[in-house]
């Protein structure tokens, strides 16, 4: 468990560090996440050094985000002036992304599926 | 001696916190709505006793940052299942890419525009840029380019249950049949709670969902404050 441990800590350490160097805008996180993957696959990392926190972590990941949302307490004003336009927006760009994303799967699977018949 | 006092404990707090969420998954298991979301009953709830015991949101904050200091790493845990679904990735590289591209660039654009078309605030639109993704990707990105991440949070969860409630219905419409194709869009448009009503319908749903998830989460990391500097809004 301690080595677990470490490992995340280091990989988002390292984020930070990033980060802080470069001054990017890419939240040092999902930098650390990258370099988690990174190690698992070039096999510096093994699995079994990381898999029992990270399944824990990744699981109960709604619970950290509690303390953060309560903080809306103080956005009530903001949020109860503009309930109508976050409300449309949210939900139309929602349906948007979800056939958008869809269709884009659908159509270039077929253009392959096209492509590599040709060849063929 | 003053009750009140004791409220303002940080471990009182904690265990409050721990113990609201715990019973709030427990409920949901027992009556199977999506609409029961742990994370929004827990914040109701905790938002209320604050309100309540008259205890002040910094007094909260202080004791609360113990368990959101765990966000980070949870982000940097993702790198786990994304390993492991490397494989289905190589194995379909272009049209998950060209989809996830396509889904980001698409839900940004979308919801700030039309944010600023029904009126929203510079605040609130910077708030909502990252609304398809997982909670704690979207509110460092709404951190880093300057919105209120606890509005993005909250948005964030209304997203992601409005997706798993109508998500189907609306693929239906769209003619999307392919399980891929679901999986793929459901994780994309509404992040975790999209991905566990994909897991509902088949591990196939269920494993691009988490691979629409990771990779939209990533994409819009990235994108976001590029996307946003040519709007013209940051």
């Amino acid at each position: 468990m301690f080595r677990q441990l470490a490992i995340i800590i280091g990989c988002l350490a390292v984020g930070e560090f990033i980060t802080w160097l470069t001054g990017i805008s890419v939240p040092s996180s999902i930098i650390g996440m990258l370099l988690l993957t990174f190690l698992l696959k070039v096999k510096v990392i093994k699995l079994e050094w990381v898999e029992t926190i990270s399944n824990f972590l990744v699981k109960n990941m709604g619970f950290f985000f509690v303390p953060p949302g309560v903080a809306l307490m103080l956005y009530f004003d903001i949020i109860g002036k503009e309930i109508v336009s976050i409300v449309l927006a949210t939900t139309l760009s929602t349906m948007l992304v979800l056939v958008v994303t869809g269709w884009t799967h659908i159509m270039t699977r077929k253009i392959i599926k096209r492509i590599k018949g040709k060849k063929l | 001696m003053d009750i009140h006092e004791y409220l303002n404990n940080d471990y009182f707090l904690l265990t409050l916190t721990f113990g609201v969420y715990f019973l709030a998954k427990l409920v949901r298991k027992m009556l199977q709505l999506p609409v029961f979301n742990p994370i929004l009953v827990s914040i109701a709830f905790m938002i209320c006793f604050l309100t309540i015991a008259d205890i002040d949101y910094e007094t909260y904050k202080l004791s609360g940052s113990k368990i959101d200091f765990w966000l980070k790493p949870a982000v940097v845990s993702l790198g786990v299942p994304l390993y492991k679904q490397l494989h289905s990735i190589k194995h379909e590289m272009v049209p998950i890419f060209m989809s996830q591209l396509v889904g980001c660039l698409v839900g940004i654009v979308s919801v700030v525009a039309l944010a600023q078309y029904f009126g929203a605030s510079r605040i609130v639109v910077l708030s909502l840029a990252a609304k398809s993704v997982t909670t704690p990707i979207a509110m460092e990105v709404t951190q880093s380019i300057g919105g209120i991440p606890s509005l993005t949070a909250t948005i964030v969860v209304f997203v992601g249950i409005f997706g798993a409630i109508t998500g189907f219905r609306i693929l239906k419409y769209g003619h999307i049949g392919m399980p891929s194709s679901q999986g793929i869009s459901l994780g994309t448009a509404s992040h975790a709670v999209g991905t566990s009503a994909a897991m509902e319908h088949g591990m196939e749903h269920g494993a691009y969902a988490s691979l629409g998830l990771t990779l939209n989460g990533i994409f819009t990391a990235i994108l976001t404050p590029y996307i946003l500097q040519m709007m013209g809004i940051i």
